[in-house]
């Protein structure tokens, strides 16, 4: 571990110096207002960590996008992995911050309490062991998370079949970025001028979906990375496009990000994945926006397994979350925030995930903002 | 958002999901050490079995003797449940006596008597037993204190996770020592004896669970030692608390609302070890709440910081003492960080359980 670098990696991203610097240069090219959308959870969260928003120029305003997969589930699938969780021969394995999201009645944690077999995992290839380790029992995995988690999700399948595993299933519940770009886009509401593309999802896909995006919709797009440094590049680079009127992609996470992506992982997610229409949470049906496991893999379809189809909710159709996602509101609009709905009582989603735009603003004190 | 503008809200209705409020059956995050552990507390044992001396909510209690010397006895009792039972830098023996004899130690008591319980698992190993006795017998020596009194219960295979052990310490604190999370004041400084969130990591390492492997041990110590060589050289210490469960940020809002202040930290001073910090990353952990089992925090006037610094620092628990904020009047009960930015940042209590962010 002492070999790699990475306390200078990050400290050198973390330069208070540095970043005043791109500040200042965001000012000077400045000249009126502009909305910019950070697309990712983890972007939003960096940004209230280390305070950004303090320090940019207040014509910049920086709205918060449905970037957090925790969020964007729906009460359906979440419900149906409640339902999954208390059946007594299965183990359900899920990233932690899932545990604590409320279903229609009750969440993972209280399915555990009660005697479920419900276990966090760090890495979909754990649940994969747990199902090799555990033939007795039903394994099954919350296969969320966008593009990012979507080759690491495929990846648990086909190992799976390779082990010749018949205990193992994951319940897919990835979502797409592009698709929920487009549905903000066109929303006729819409206020969003530029785009903070999500640095590791372009990590994994490039970012060749986006020009044509951008031309469709004139609006720009730079994808950017998690640091502070990095984040105020992303802005920059943003606001540079927007003012000199060109609706075209940058890229300022190079060092992570190159156009095409990452050609194998895209290809085992399209080996074992193909889109489907999938609803968010708050958001609604958006088209061909979800990752559905393709007919070769259908044995691995832990709804199907399960016959979960039957289990059906309908969501709250005036949930604030759903503004909140689409950058419409901002969580401290939200009545309830910070007085009945918190991070240990969370009313939505956004409160609950490590990455969700109410849960950032309630940690790192935007109460009265 | 003004009064005017504000609606109200249904609980029942359809403005959020209504979620599952975490009030009928004991869910992990209620031991937590953060909001949802106070919650609990208020809610099933204060109202129950509440009275003055767990009012003050310390970490031990103060009690008073009556005797001649105006010295007074602190108590305090702590059930230790760690998994696994064997983590690097320590064991749950060696943590069973650090983490009570830290707790006395936090009044300015010194610890001199132990209790333990132990709770024994059908099937546990003698072998694995007596390690662990041999690691308390360790921990005993080296902070001078003695078990008098003990308890062996076992329970059938299945009822209890191999071993759990509770113990309970008793201090005498001397007469005129008033030290306690609702002391802090306007103007003093605030210390810590070295670098944060060891332990949580090292033990979330030894679950195997984390993927990658590290040399981070926990730094599970006794300190009464340091703590009563500093009250020697600095009697006119204000607070004295050890961030364990909920780490830095939990301890430290603990202390601002008990005392009716507010507390500012320079995020540049916190010391973290790189090995640390880099877990932490990777798992999108905060280290400001993570736990640590063998430091103090250390709340005392300004003018006194300087002279405490160097006596930590001679103990080879405090070698990396250091001072990492103050202590004002303004806004009670907020602890505020600020950033190498320049900005600020709110610290709040831990909520619920500490979990992964997942991208």
């Amino acid at each position: 571990m002492n070999d790699i670098p990475f306390p200078n990696f990050l400290s050198g991203y973390r330069d208070a110096e540095l970043v005043h610097h791109v500040i200042h240069e965001i000012q000077k090219r400045l000249t009126k207002p502009w909305a910019l959308m950070e697309t990712c959870g983890g972007q939003t969260h960096a940004i209230m960590q280390y305070g950004l928003d303090q320090l940019l120029p207040e014509e910049i305003e920086l709205v918060h996008g449905p970037g957090c997969p925790v969020c964007v589930t729906s009460l359906e699938l979440i419900d149906q992995a409640l339902w999954i969780a208390r059946q007594p021969d299965v183990i359900f394995t899920s990233f932690g911050d899932m545990l604590r999201v409320p279903g229609s009645r009750g969440d993972l944690f209280s399915v555990r309490a009660a005697g479920g077999k419900v276990r966090v995992v760090y890495s979909p290839l754990d649940a994969v062991n747990i199902a090799q380790q555990n033939p007795g029992n039903e394994v099954v995995f919350f296969a969320i998370g966008f593009e990012t988690t979507a080759p690491a999700n495929a990846m648990a399948v086909l190992q799976a079949e390779k082990l010749g595993l018949t205990n193992f299933t994951i319940l897919p519940a990835n979502v797409l970025v592009p698709p929920a770009i487009h549905a903000i886009l066109s929303n006729p509401n819409n206020r969003i001028q530029g785009f903070l593309a999500a640095g590791h999802v372009c990590a994994v896909m490039g970012y060749w979906e986006y020009p044509p995006i951008a031309k469709q919709y004139k609006t720009p797009m730079v994808v950017t990375g998690f640091e502070p440094l990095d984040l105020v590049n992303g802005i920059l680079e943003t606001v540079s496009l927007l003012e000199e009127g060109r609706a075209s992609v940058g890229n300022a996470y190079s060092r992570a990000v190159t156009f095409d992506g990452n050609q194998a992982a895209q290809k085992m997610i399209q080996q074992v994945f193909e889109p489907v229409d999938r609803n968010w949470r708050g958001i609604g049906i958006i088209p061909q926006s979800g990752l559905g496991l393709c007919q070769a893999y259908q044995r691995f379809d832990a709804a199907l397994r399960f016959d979960t189809g039957k289990i059906q909710t309908k969501e709250s159709e005036i949930c604030i979350a759903g503004q909140i996602l689409q950058g419409l509101k901002k969580p401290s609009e939200c009545p309830a925030f910070g007085t009945l709905c918190t991070p240990q009582s969370p009313l939505g989603a956004p409160m609950v995930s490590s990455e969700g735009a109410c849960a950032a603003y309630f940690r790192y004190g935007r109460k009265d903002t | 958002m003004t009064q005017e503008k504000q609606e109200p809200i249904s609980m029942q209705g359809p403005v959020c999901p209504l979620p599952h409020q975490q009030t009928e059956t004991v869910v992990i995050g209620h031991g937590s050490g953060g909001q949802m552990t106070r919650d609990l507390i208020h809610n099933i044992f204060q109202t129950r079995i509440g009275n003055a001396y767990l009012a003050e909510g310390n970490d031990a209690a103060r009690i008073d003797l009556h005797g001649m010397d105006g010295s007074q006895l602190a108590v305090s009792t702590d059930s230790h449940v760690v998994f696994p039972l064997f983590y690097p830098g320590g064991n749950i023996g060696r943590l069973s006596i650090c983490g009570t004899v830290n707790d006395v130690a936090m009044l300015g008591a010194q610890p001199a008597f132990l209790t333990a319980g132990f709770i024994l698992e059908e099937g546990f190993s003698m072998e694995a037993l007596s390690r662990i006795v041999d690691s308390m017998a360790e921990a005993c020596r080296e902070s001078d204190i003695q078990i008098v009194a003990g308890d062996t219960k076992v329970v059938e295979k299945g009822k209890a996770d191999g071993l759990f052990i509770n113990t309970t310490g008793y201090g005498i604190i001397p007469n005129g020592r008033m030290i306690g999370g609702q002391y802090a004041k306007p103007g003093d400084a605030v210390l810590i004896s070295g670098s944060l969130g060891d332990h949580g990591i090292a033990v979330l390492q030894a679950r195997g669970e984390l993927g990658f492997e590290s040399q981070i041990q926990s730094d599970v110590a006794p300190l009464n030692h340091m703590i009563e060589d500093l009250l020697i050289a600095v009697p006119d210490v204000h607070v004295l608390r050890d961030p364990t469960r909920g780490g830095l940020s939990t301890t430290l809002k603990e202390i601002a609302c008990q005392s009716q202040v507010s507390i500012h930290l320079e995020e540049e001073t916190i010391p973290v070890k790189p090995d640390v910090q880099i877990a932490c990353e990777m798992l999108g952990f905060d280290p400001l709440y993570m736990a640590n089992e063998g430091k103090v925090i250390v709340i005392l006037p300004e003018k006194h910081a300087e002279k405490a610094l160097l006596t930590l620092r001679k103990s080879p628990y405090g070698v990396m003492s250091t001072r990492i904020g103050a202590v004002f009047q303004e806004n009670p009960e907020e602890v505020l960080l600020h950033t190498t930015f320049g900005t600020t940042r709110i610290l709040d209590f831990l909520s619920g359980e500490i979990l992964p962010r997942i991208c």
